[in-house]
């Protein structure tokens, strides 16, 4: 059992890191998706949208052929509508509601037909919005993150000159440093990036770390106001023996790499544990299997019914090879000579039920070892926490707290995405830059 | 086992659907196809005059990307010598006997064409002619087609020339290009014809290339008008073929029912409503003659569902079912229920009748999903929630009269009654 790299051919490499839900190769079958959607009114797809795009309208749009109409629909709620059709998890969103759902059929294929507008706007660069008239006033983002970008566009939309600055050599957040390979690829974000700075009236300083570079009184002296949007740290420790054993890897940090790397470079295991059931254990699961691991297998400590991923994120999984053990929960990591051999997991039943209504596990007195050479523990980040205000702005979990009007309780200084709710998805974070900014032009007083 | 065999003015076919006079029945290899794919009969494309015709030549009208549901054409009359259509007419009717061949003609306005076109093309055998007085392009700026079909003066002119010399059934194809179709159709049976068909196309512009701004179908850059068909004209249509069917004079003699007949369901509409024989050709020609299969297997079903034995003892069931606005039933009133289980929320229903009509369903709000109900005493009955609902039998309309007794506004004036 070794950890290796080099395990596939390039093509191989090529083929399993491929789009996994490819666009519409022509207009004429988005077209004819499009005229499936019976254009519900108050439609629920647009109500479990968190951006609250209209979805019956911009499919109508594409119906007719006004694709130039569909996608400033589509952005008008949604800036990052290219990233979201791609990264969303539809089946849990919009798609989830389709009322064709409840006749048991397909949903209309929303994110399809989001993506074959948006990135038509995008390949064309088509202009569909301009910066507001200059109102003078200047506010700073923290992070160009989903939420950082979402509300920067917004306030310059309404003629605010902002700046953001970004810790990273790159922008785009999670987008570029941490979602699946297969979902989205560095380039598009940057393209995506770009189209949504093209508004003009954004300045992008990349390499600029709040905290360490500047702190939030330098911002405030400077700017009308400031938006945190950091996201969140690194992934939670999993406080058993063994997590500095060589083989032991954060998701996050394995993840980056891919996103980042010369994939054949990036070495992955014979027999790979993954701890956690969420979006990022899936996510590095998946991805070690396409990097050529031999087993993955994902260890979730409760049973189907409370998992955090969705059932179409377990089926890729479960497609890509990956094997599940349910009520699962690792107690400690065995090593020789500092090298990974083995998980050692209690067998868990299902207790009482916690303050999110699901069932606790608790444990069975059950102990088993799993063999293996390579752990990746992705049991959900931790908050960024108070890393840079000297003010107590987070509750006691980390995740900054905002008043009804989306500030924190310094003045002038609001926040949003992953580092207020505690980490979710893309576009509720897009919904949160947005609706800071809405907060902040309030607060600027227009 | 209902029996589809039909007579049509004396002239037998294996089933009552024949192939309209148009490009499917244009030449000997269309015909021996649709011949051999099942096709009971054909009316040959139009023989007469000598025309030329212009590329390109149709145009489709989609909506919601449903295909073409209309279909429009510049063609004219066949472009090849009488001569060589009547020699291969020959060579089909030998090769089918048992299939029905009525020629389509048109000629130039005088008795000698007329008779020397009628007389040469019986000489060949066909059972039946079918004069065109209804192609609306191209031959009515010379005299003829729909020229002839709007004016009962020359229609029936023309009709006593032909039924001069005439010996096989003569049927004469009206133009829906009118504001009524019966002025003719009287004029021509009055003048002798055996039958009458209809329709023949509709004068239409399908649309416009947005690009070029050359409306289609685009002969280099210009267009003109055509003329419509396929299923959008199928309501026009039946409208046209009850007019004739109802009237005293017209309704007497056979109808041979054309216009947007694409499935069997089309078919039995037309009979209801007093076509004894159908004609068919955008349907055919938007999917091939393989659909006569379906058409001659959806009809027997449904007639060996409903105990019917032959076509002619269907014809005309609905005509008696078609009365004028002042007869109907003030005092019948249907409201919409809907069906909670079969309802899937979409809310079609109610922001039609809120935007467009009386405001009669309610909505009570849900995440994700809002249920929508009826205000009974709202509602008036038009059915417009039922149109617009995706599914199927979700919205039943249930009666609940006004009044007992049948009141219909003629009665309901004579009695002075208060509005
Ligand atoms: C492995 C993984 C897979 C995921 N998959 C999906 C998915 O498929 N679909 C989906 O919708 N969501 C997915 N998510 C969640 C999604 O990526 C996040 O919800 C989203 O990116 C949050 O946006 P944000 O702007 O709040 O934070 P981030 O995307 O984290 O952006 C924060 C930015 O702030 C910068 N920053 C942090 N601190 C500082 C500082 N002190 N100074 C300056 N800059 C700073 C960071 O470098 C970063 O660029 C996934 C998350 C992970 C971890
Ligand atoms: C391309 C084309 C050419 C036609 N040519 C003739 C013709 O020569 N003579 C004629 O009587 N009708 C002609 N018609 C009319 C058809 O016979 C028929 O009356 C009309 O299309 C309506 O039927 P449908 O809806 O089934 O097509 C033509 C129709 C089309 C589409």
């Amino acid at each position: 059992m070794t950890i290796q790299k080099n395990r596939l051919s390039e093509e191989t490499y090529q083929a399993n890191f491929q789009d996994i839900h490819p666009p519409y190769r022509s207009e004429e079958s988005a077209v004819r998706e499009a005229h499936r959607c019976i254009n519900c009114f108050d439609a629920p797809c647009t109500k479990w949208c968190p951006s609250g795009i209209d979805i019956p309208g911009f499919i109508r749009r594409i119906a007719s052929g006004d694709d130039k109409g569909a996608a400033r629909t589509i952005f008008t709620s949604n800036i990052m509508g290219v990233a979201c059709s791609k990264v969303c998890p539809v089946e849990r969103l919009c798609e989830g509601v389709c009322v064709f759902t409840l006749l048991k059929e397909k949903p209309v294929a929303i994110a399809r037909l989001q993506r074959y507008a948006a990135e038509k706007a995008l390949r064309r660069n088509w202009k569909l919005f301009e910066k507001g008239r200059s109102n003078g006033k200047r506010v700073a983002v923290i992070g160009a993150g989903p939420a950082g970008l979402a509300c920067a566009h917004t306030l310059a939309l309404n003629g605010v000159a902002v700046t953001i600055f970004e810790k990273e050599a790159r922008p785009g957040g999670l987008m570029t440093y941490g979602i699946a390979a297969y979902k989205v690829t560095t380039e598009a974000c940057h393209e995506e990036v770009d189209y949504i700075l093209s508004i003009g009236g954004i300045e992008l300083f990349c390499e600029k770390e709040l905290g360490k570079d500047f702190t939030i009184k330098d911002l405030q002296s400077k700017y009308d106001a400031v938006f945190l949007s950091p996201g969140m740290g690194k992934t939670r420790r999993l406080g058993i023996p063994g997590e500095t054993l060589k083989g032991v890897y954060d998701a996050l940090s394995f993840i980056r790499r891919i996103r980042t790397e010369d994939r054949a470079q990036i070495e992955v295991g014979d027999k790979v544990v993954v701890i956690g059931l969420g979006m990022t254990a899936i996510d590095a699961a998946t991805q070690a299997r396409r990097l050529g691991a031999g087993e993955v297998t994902l260890v979730y400590r409760r049973s189907e019914v409370e998992k955090p991923c969705s059932d179409r994120e377990l089926e890729i999984a479960l497609l890509d090879g990956c094997r599940l053990l349910w009520l699962t929960a690792p107690v400690g990591i065995q090593g020789k000579e500092g090298k990974v051999t083995g998980l050692v997991c209690s067998r868990m039943k299902l207790g009482k039920k916690d303050s999110t209504g699901r069932r606790l596990p608790v444990v069975t007195g059950e102990t088993f070892e799993l063999e293996c050479d390579m752990v990746i523990k992705a049991v959900g980040q931790e908050p960024l926490g108070d890393l840079f205000s000297g003010k107590d702005i987070t509750d006691k979990n980390g995740k900054i707290v905002l008043d009804d009007h989306f500030m924190t309780c310094i003045p002038g200084v609001f926040a949003g995405g992953d580092a207020v709710n505690g980490g979710k998805e893309v576009v509720h974070a897009v919904q949160a830059g947005k609706e800071g900014a809405k907060a902040i032009l309030g607060y600027l007083g227009r | 086992m209902a029996d589809l065999r039909s007579t049509f003015l004396g002239i037998t076919s294996p089933n009552p659907f024949w192939l309209a006079s148009a490009p499917p029945t244009d030449k000997k290899i269309n015909v021996l196809r649709a011949f051999e794919a099942g096709w009971g009969g054909v009316v040959w494309k139009t023989i007469g005059a000598q025309i030329r015709n212009v590329s390109s030549r149709y145009s489709g009208f989609s909506y919601r990307g449903a295909g073409p549901v209309g279909f429009n054409n510049i063609e004219l009359i066949s472009d090849r010598p009488a001569e060589v259509n009547l020699k291969e007419i020959r060579e089909v009717m030998k090769a089918f006997p048992d299939r029905a061949m009525v020629v389509s003609l048109m000629t130039e306005n005088n008795r000698e064409s007329w008779h020397e076109l009628v007389k040469k093309t019986q000489d060949t055998g066909v059972h039946g002619i079918e004069l065109n007085f209804g192609c609306p392009h191209g031959m009515v700026e010379r005299g003829m087609g729909a020229a002839v079909g709007q004016v009962p003066d020359i229609a029936a002119q023309i009709v006593e020339w032909v039924m001069e010399t005439a010996t096989i059934p003569v049927i004469t194809k009206l133009t829906p290009n009118v504001h009524s179709v019966v002025p003719v159709g009287r004029a021509v049976v009055e003048a002798g014809s055996n039958g009458i068909s209809l329709i023949n196309t509709i004068q239409s512009v399908t649309g416009i290339n947005l690009d070029t701004l050359v409306p289609r179908p685009e002969v280099g850059d210009h267009s003109t008008f055509g003329g419509y068909c396929g299923a959008a004209v199928k309501p026009i249509a039946l409208k046209f073929l009850t007019s004739l069917a109802q009237d005293e004079v017209t309704g007497k003699i056979p109808i041979s029912g054309i216009g947007g007949i694409s499935t069997w369901r089309d078919a039995v509409e037309f009979i209801l409503l007093g076509a004894s024989n159908l004609q068919v050709c955008t349907a055919a020609m938007l999917n091939g003659f393989r659909i006569i299969d379906d058409l001659c297997e959806g009809l027997r079903n449904w007639m060996d569902e409903k105990g019917y034995k032959t076509i002619d003892e269907m014809v005309g069931l609905s005509l008696p079912r078609i009365t004028r606005w002042e007869e109907l039933d003030l005092n019948f009133h249907v409201v919409a229920r809907i069906d909670q289980e079969k309802c899937i929320r979409c809310g079609k229903c109610y922001i039609a009748c809120e935007d467009t009509s009386h405001q009669a369903v309610s909505l009570e709000a849900g995440r994700p999903y809002n249920v929508y109900t009826i205000k009974e005493e709202d509602c008036v009955g038009c059915n417009l929630c039922k149109i617009v609902c995706p599914v199927p039998d979700c919205i039943t309309m249930t009666e609940q009269r006004k009044g007992a007794e049948y009141l219909n506004w003629s009665e309901f004036q004579r009695r002075n009654m208060p509005l």
